[in-house]
Order: C-alpha cells, then structure tokens, then sequence
C-alpha cells in the first residue's frame, strides 16, 4: 500500500434523485467518499444500490443533484457538459457492461479512435497488448468473442492514459472462465500504470482482488475494509 | 395493440410526420393536375355546347346575302350564322398606346345562330340602335371599361364614336391574338360586336357577308361538308373554309389543355415513385427496431397473422394520413391554380370537375404501394421465431471492402473511417439514399428550370428575332415606297416593311396554316436565327421554315411544299425548303421579300411596317397611326412582353413554382428520414464516443459527414436525372405557340443544390438537437 499516493477524489454530502416516468427514485443519499491515486477500489451492491449512479458521476456522465465532488481541483458536480466532456476526454476511461465498441471499426481502430484525441496516449498496439490480444488486432467485434470484445474495451479505455479507470460490470456479461481473463487485464493495468480503478459489482467475490472494497446499498455506503493483500484475480471463482 | 398503435405513431411522430408529407406531396401534385385538366376540359366542352362553337368556319371577300341559303342545302349543316366582319383602330382615353379591334356582327335578333355570346353584363347591341357595341370582357377589364361607357373608333377611314352597352364572352375568342402578333395582348387588342346593319353601312358591305361560321350533324364528316363549301365560295374570294381543329383559339387552347394532361402524368409519376421509395426504406426500418416488441407478444401467444395485422395497420395509417393531407391540399390548390387558369381563358364559369372514381384509384394506389413497400418488413417481423426475436441483434458484422483497401493511402480519422464502413456496408440502401436525394434534386431542377428557359425564349424571340419597336399592319398591301413618307416622319429611326401572307402549307395529307413572311434581303429589324441563335441569310428562293413546322410537316430542305396561298388569286405554288431554323416563339415561315412578291405576281409590295422609334415621340406616332384609314393592328413589342409575363408566364410560372414547392418538401423527407434512420442505428455508437470524451461537434460529424457524402455524391446525379426529365418536359409541352427550350442554367442548378441542402441543414439541426439530448447513460445501459 505504500506506493498509494494522496486522495484525487473527494465526494462530499452526494444525492441523487431522478424520475423514472412517475416515480421519485432516491438513487443517492448523502455518499462521502475518497480515492486515492493508484488504488484498485471494488464497489459491491445489488442492483438498484446507487453504485452506478455514483460510478457515473464520478466519470463526469452524470450530475449530483446536490453535495460535492472533485477531481484534484476540477468541480465535477458543477461543471457544464463542454467541461464534463472534457473532463472524461482527457481523464476517465471507462469499462462497461456491455463493452459498446463502435461495431464498424476493427479493435485496433476502435482503440484508435481514443488515441487520436488524446494528449499522451500508448500506441493502439501497446494497448492491446497489455490486454493480450495483439494477435486479433485487425478483427472486427462481431468476430470477437465477448471476453475479447470486453479486453478491447478496456485497451480502448487505458490507451489514453487515464487518470481513473471506471468499470461497469466489466464481466456482469461473462462466463466466469471469461470474466476472471478481463479482470486479469484490469489488475495487470492497475499494477503496471499505476491508474486508479474502480470496478463495480454484485459479485462479491471480486472484491478480494482490490486493494478496498465499499458496499453501497439503498443508495448509501454501509461498509467499507481495506483488504490486506490483493489476491490474483486468476485465484478467484464464483 | 391500439393503444400501442397510436402510442408508437406519436413516439416517431416527426418521422411518420415527414413520409406522411412525401406521400401528400405525391397525391397532391397528381390531384391538382387531375382536376386542373379534367375541370378545365370539362368547362370547355360546356361552354362550347352551351355556346354552339362553330364546327367550321369561312372567311371570304364579299358574298351576297342569297348564298347562305345555298350552304343551308349542303346536307349535314345543321346551323349557320353570316357575318360581317372588319377591322378598326380605337382609342381609348386616358391610353395613349394604339388599340386596335375585331369587329364582328350580330344579327337583329342580337344572339347568333353559332357562336353564341355569353354576356357578362350588360345587354347585346339593338338593332335601332347603331352605335352600340360589346366588347370582350378581357378588352373591358384591362381597361376597366363598363357599359356606358364611350370611345373613338375609325372603322374603315371613318371614324365613330361608340358606346358599350355590354361586356361579353365568346367561345371563338378564348385566346384573342392580335393580327401580327404573337401574344395575346389585351390592352391593346380586342373583340366588339356590333349590329349588322350598322358593321355592314361602315364597312360597304350591305347586302354581302364575309365571314360564315357554321355547326355540322355530328353524323357527317366536317371534311366533306368543307370540301362542298370551298367549291361554292371559290368565286367570292375565300381564303378556304377550315376546321375548328385549325381555328386559332380552339388550337392554342386544345395545345394548352394537352400540356397540363402530360404534366398530370409526368409529375405525379416522377412524385409517387420517390415518395414510395422512402416509403419502403422507412418502414422497414421501423419494423426492425421493433424485434422485441414482437417477440413479446408473440410470446404472449399473438398469431403472425395478428403482428402482420398489426404493421399493417401502422403504413395504412401512415398512408392516410398522407393520403389524407395530400387530397384536402391538392383539391385546395387544384382549385385556385383552376380559378387562376379561368382568369386566364375567361371560360364564364369554372366547373370544378373531381371524379371520385379518381379519388379512389389514386387512394388504393398509394395505400397498396405503400403497405407493398412495407410487406417485406412486415413479413420478416411476423415470421421471427419468439426466441430469436428476444435475442438482440447481435453486433452488425462489417469487412473492409476493396474499394476502402485501394483508399487505404488516405489517411482517415476513425470517425471518418465509419462514415465509410457504414456507408459501403450497405451499398443498396446507400445507392437508394443517394438516389432518393438525387430524386428530390431532380424534381426540383424540372419545377424551376423553366424560369430560365422561358427567359432565354423571350430574350431570343425579343431581342435577337424581333428588334422592331412597333409593328403595324395594313389593311391593304401599299407599295414599298410608302414608307420612305413615314421614315422621314420625325421620331421614326427606322423603317423597314415585310409582306404576310395569309397560306397553307402541304406535304400530302399533312397542312399546316400559317402566315408566310417575305422579309427584305438586307432586313435590319427582324431576323431568322439558328439553333445557336445565329442569324441565318434569307435564301433568294425557296422558304424556311421553324423546325416545330418543319416535323408537323415532316420536311427538311431539299424537300418542296406545297404553298396554298389564301389571298387574292390562291395560287398554288411549289416551294422548295431550303433551311430550318429554330424559333421559340409562333411557327414562322419565311422567304425573301422580292421572291414573294414574284411568286405572287404583285408589285414590290408590303403589308406591315416595322419601326423603331424615339421614346419620346412614341405617343405623338400612335396617335397619328391611329388616324390612318389603313392601319389595322399595331403592335408594341414591349407591350407584348409585359403581357406574356402577365398572363402566360404567371400561370405556367405559378404552377411551376408549386411543384417546386412540392419538390422541396419531398427533399426534406428524404433527408430527415435517412438522418433519423442512420441517428437510431447508430445512437448507441455516437453515445460511446461521446463517453470517450468525443465533443458534440465531433460526433455529428459521423452523422453529418454522412450526410455531406450522400449530398455530394446524390446532387450531381439529381442534376443528372433532372436534364433527363426536364427534356422529356420540354418535348411534352411543346405547342405551336411556344416551345420552351431547354436551358439549364447555373442559377437552376444551384438553386435545386439549394433546396435540397437547406432541407438537409433544416433536418441537421433537427438531429443535431437529438444528439446533444441524447441520453448517455441509459443508451449504455440497454444492450445491443
């Protein structure tokens, strides 16, 4: 733990409230939290929790209806969509559920299409190869299976260097075989760049491999523990 | 399924909303061209049949009143009128431009056997009473004249003051062209009729009549009962009797009607194809973002017969409402373009003809073309299994075409590049996209070509043919050297003579009436032109003729003519035709002046006076021509162009600016369909991007620059298929009056580029607005 550095986010009194037709949904209620730079941070709660809401807010998708967040000195919960757009271009990549590669590019160029508006980015190539897919480079992802598909994603997402790494349910569409590889390739970029990750979950058995582990439910954080040793996210199953 | 119906259909209403227009913009046009012609038709043979329109019709010099009684005997003529007929100059106060007029008479008993007049107001001209006349209401409203009213006539070298005791309509005189010109003209030319006792004393015609109308038994045939009268008027100096199918207003109005009946077939074609088209992509697309919905109930045990239904009932509904819309604006416009038209011919009243037989053919087409359009989406929603139908779509699968391979050289952004991919893993529905905005190019290209064409016509016929400010023609030939008095007249800068004869051209079976021009060798006012508007040198012998007269007559030169000269002695001459030449305006034949007046063997004569004048000893000349017994028309060629804009070119022009109109809107369908088609499939992808931190701008960039790429490659190829169909406009409306030539212009090209890229931009920012709402999170959170 003693190469974690100091706390970039800061999130302060957060709610959330958002009308799905009729119907008030409390999604947040008063989240304080902090993550510090270089940790690996596993969000566990079951659907309907609030970890979404907060994972987006912090990735600049979405906005608290009150309180306060931070990113080192950028005001996430008040900036207007051209600063949140460039608070996610040149800060957050993001890992989802359903991996939303652009299917008309091959996975090269699907990383690509990050690099190019990036200030200092890896090559598309060093990406993927972190991930281990060099080999199907030049494949499109209806020729990709979807673990590789989701390792695209997560090339497509640390190709650009990001300062935090936000994943959705990176393997919430896999078997377990095949989330296990995905949540390797997540471990190896934390270790090996050193980006701050946070990955939500319902499974928590995930949870070993994070540095800390926070349980939202109902839209409020009712626990949180510092692991004392990562375990290899190859050791895990469930 | 109802509710679901009509929730559905105001989810996606801008879309439903935008081929509801395209459908209304097709059924409209066809409507309003249908009931044009039909109601135009329908009011012509009305008022004809009311009205008792001559079948045939003879002018000759002088014949004694007993002869009538000798055509009464040839068998099949069923009604006869004699009349006399002459000329005057009149003047008109407060109108200092010459006027001259037709006169014609009416029996005592004031309503003709033939050519009935209808009556507008007033009452007809009484027996006792000899100065009385009608005038023809076009002459009366140009001038605002009433009953009551008086003016100064010199009818025959005396001159008379008349007094108008009636405004009147004549079926004869639909379309009244003045002697010499080319165009109707209503301020300076019009129709009286006056009592015959009072015509024939001004005239010297008592006793005699010079012109014969006539109605036939629909039993005979009209030629033979012409054949009986020219052997019996051959003595009293007849220019031959003729068919009403070569009378002149008959003529230029039938020629009118056939052009609205081909633009009634053409537009609506050209507007229901692109209209089902879109149609068919649209729906289709719908249908396939509907999957789920479809397994879903057919998961709850919904027969594919119920989910057919159910689509159906969806482009049914869309089909009506277009339908709908198209019908209550095309019987709208059908109306005031008809009541505009009416203006224009004067028919005394319109008979708004709409058959509902029409109606419903054109309802079961559209509906039928439409749910045809919407039966292959409609077929492969009803027959997907419920398992598969629950399971998304997967990933759309894409390759790298060869065309992209051999661009591989360019460097491409990664938006870029899915512009291309998107765009070449399609290629039917990308070419049917470029074809549709091509369609709409196109359609507004043959609304608006003819602004420029029907300038270049005028322009020609104006400043390149006709230079001659005023034309006057004479009653009588007068020799040549008669001019040489008016040219020293002060204000005359030129003068310059040509002599008309009245002829009819044969090559066997086929005549053609015109007036023969014999222009002067060294002519300085008045030219023949070329296909490129060259002058082309009068042969020392021989006639050329307009290329309109020369296929009507199916010769070219080297090929002889027969010239039936109408006047004098009618002698028959063969002519041969030594050149063709290209004219917009009339259907000129022309031959040296000295050769005419050989061929004819008369002195060096002329019959109308061309001149240019000072402008500002014009008024002083009218009014001195005005005076001269031997004036019978004078024409003022300015007068003549502000009254082909005024009525000619403001209905064409008028009708020409809806389809535009329509045209327009059809380009806006195309485009915000295809905009809203390619957002929906491709949402999920620009809401990724723009999670990656892709700006707004850059995302429609995708959308637009896919766009950008259908516009540049679908315009060009609009301009394209618009020459095509522009020709086969202007060869379908061609008529003796005029041909509109064929000139697209740069200013026709940019303007159909402009309409369509306004409709683009116009659907731009409609989508732009969606993509800057779009939802990020919940696009992300559904899958695939």
């Amino acid at each position: 733990m003693a190469r974690l550095g100091e706390a970039v986010f800061h999130a302060r009194g957060l709610t959330k409230v958002y009308w799905q037709g009729d119907v008030k949904v409390q999604a947040l209620r008063g989240i304080d939290m902090d993550l510090v730079e270089g940790e690996l941070v596993v969000m566990l709660g079951a659907s309907g929790s609030g970890k979404s809401t907060l994972l987006n807010i912090l990735g600049g998708l979405d906005v608290p209806t009150s309180g306060e967040v931070t990113y080192r000195d950028i005001d996430i919960a008040g900036a207007n969509d051209r600063e949140l757009t460039r608070y996610r271009r040149n800060h957050v990549g993001f890992v989802f559920q359903f991996y939303n590669l652009i299917p008309s590019l091959t996975a090269r160029e699907n990383v690509a299409a990050v690099t190019e508006i990036a200030h200092n980015p890896m090559t598309p190539e060093a990406a993927l190869e972190l991930v281990g897919l060099t080999p199907r480079m030049d494949h499109f992802p209806a020729q990709l299976s979807g673990g590789e598909q989701q390792r695209v994603a997560i090339a497509r997402a640390i190709a650009k260097r990001p300062d935090v790494l936000l994943c959705d349910e990176p393997t919430g569409a896999l078997d377990s075989a095949t989330g296990v590889l995905v949540l390797a390739a997540l471990d190896t970029v934390n270790r090996e760049t050193g980006t701050t990750t946070v990955i939500i979950t319902h499974n928590a058995s995930i949870g070993q491999m994070a540095d800390r582990v926070i349980t939202l439910s109902d839209g409020a954080i009712i626990g949180e523990h510092q692991n004392p040793a990562r375990h290899d996210p190859r050791s895990l199953s469930w | 399924m109802h509710t679901k119906l009509r929730r559905e259909m105001w989810q996606q209403r801008g879309q439903m909303l935008a081929i509801a227009l395209v459908i209304a913009g097709g059924v409209a046009v066809c409507l309003l061209s249908l009931v044009n012609y039909a109601s135009l038709s329908a009011t012509r043979e009305a008022y004809y049949l009311e009205n008792r329109f001559a079948d045939i019709f003879v002018a000759v010099k002088r014949a004694p009143r007993h002869v009538v009684q000798r055509v009464a005997d040839i068998p099949g003529v069923a009604r006869i009128s004699s009349r006399v007929e002459g000329a005057a100059t009149l003047a008109v106060e407060g109108f200092a431009d010459p006027v001259s007029a037709r006169l014609v008479s009416l029996p005592e008993t004031g309503q003709p056997e033939v050519n009935r007049l209808f009556l507008r107001h007033g009452r007809l001209p009484q027996a006792a009473h000899g100065n009385e006349v009608a005038v023809i209401g076009s002459f009366a409203d140009a001038h605002a004249l009433q009953p009551g009213d008086e003016m100064d006539a010199i009818i025959n070298g005396r001159r008379q003051r008349l007094t108008i005791v009636g405004i009147v309509e004549s079926p004869e005189f639909i379309y009244v062209i003045p002697p010499g010109g080319m165009l109707p003209d209503y301020r300076r030319y019009g129709v009286l009729w006056m009592n015959e006792d009072a015509l024939s004393a001004a005239m010297d015609m008592r006793g005699a009549f010079n012109s014969l109308v006539l109605r036939v038994d629909p039993a005979v045939t009209v030629a033979s009962v012409i054949d009986s009268l020219d052997r019996l008027f051959a003595d009293y100096g007849s220019t031959g009797a003729y068919s009403r199918e070569q009378q002149f207003s008959h003529r230029f109005l039938r020629d009118e009607l056939n052009q609205l009946k081909t633009m009634a077939l053409i537009f609506p074609a050209i507007f229901m194809g692109v209209a089902m088209f879109l149609l068919n992509v649209v729906v289709g697309r719908l249908v396939s973002t509907q999957r789920e919905v479809i397994a879903v109930l057919k998961a709850f045990g919904y027969g594919n017969r119920q989910i057919a239904r159910h689509y159906s009932q969806l482009v049914f509904a869309i089909a009506i409402i277009g339908l709908l819309l198209g019908t209550a604006a095309g019987l709208w416009l059908g109306r005031e373009l008809g009541v505009l038209y009416m203006d224009y011919y004067r028919f005394p009243e319109l008979l708004f003809r709409i058959s509902p037989w029409w109606v419903l053919q054109l309802a079961v087409v559209t509906v039928g073309v439409a749910w045809a359009a919407g039966w292959r989406a409609i077929r492969r929603a009803a027959v997907l299994p419920p398992a598969e139908a629950m399971r998304p779509e997967g990933p759309a699968t894409y390759h790298i075409t060869h065309a992209e391979h051999l661009l591989s050289w360019i460097p491409l952004s990664q938006p870029s590049r899915m512009i291309v991919r998107h765009l070449t893993r399609r290629p039917g529905r990308t070419s049917l996209s470029v074809l549709g905005v091509a369609m709409a190019t196109a359609i507004v290209m043959v609304g608006s070509f003819q602004f420029s064409s029907v300038s270049l016509m005028v322009y020609t016929q104006f400043a390149r043919v006709q230079t001659q400010d005023i034309t006057v023609s004479l009653t009588d030939p007068v020799n040549r050297s008669a001019m040489y008095g008016l040219a020293r007249q002060p204000g005359v800068r030129y003068v310059e003579g040509r002599r008309m004869v009245a002829v009819e051209l044969a090559n066997g079976h086929r005549e053609w009436r015109v007036s023969l021009s014999g222009l002067p060798q060294d002519a300085r006012l008045q030219f023949v032109v070329d296909d490129h508007l060259n002058n082309v040198t009068l042969p020392p012998t021989g006639l050329l003729l307009t290329d309109f007269l020369a296929r009507r007559l199916a010769v070219g030169p080297g090929d002889s003519v027969e010239v039936r000269v109408l006047e004098g002695h009618r002698p028959r001459l063969m002519l041969p035709v030594t050149g063709v030449t290209s004219e917009f305006l009339g259907t000129g034949a022309y031959m040296q002046l000295d050769a005419m007046n050989r061929a004819l063997k008369e002195s060096r004569v002329v019959n109308q006076i061309l001149m240019n004048l000072d402008p500002d000893s014009e008024d002083a000349m009218y009014r001195d021509l005005r005076e001269q017994p031997r004036v019978m028309a004078i024409n003022v060629r300015q007068a003549m162009l502000d009254s082909f804009f005024n009525t000619l070119a403001r209905t064409f022009l008028t009708y020409m600016f809806v389809i535009s109109l329509l045209g327009g809107i059809i380009a806006f369908g195309v485009i915000y369909n295809t905009l809203k088609i390619s957002l929906a499939e491709r949402g999920r992808d620009l809401a990724s991007l723009r999670v990656l931190g892709y700006r707004h701008g850059e995302v429609s960039h995708i959308l637009l620059g896919e766009l950008a790429v259908l516009l540049i490659l679908g315009i060009p190829l609009g301009w394209i298929v618009g020459h095509g169909l522009a020709g086969l406009v202007v060869m379908a409306i061609e008529t003796e009056l005029y041909r509109v030539p064929l000139v697209i212009s740069g200013k026709t090209l940019a303007l159909a580029a402009h309409v369509v890229v306004i409709s683009a931009a116009l659907s731009g920012v409609i989508i732009w607005q969606r993509v800057r709402n779009m939802d990020l999170v919940s696009v992300l959170k559904t899958r695939e």
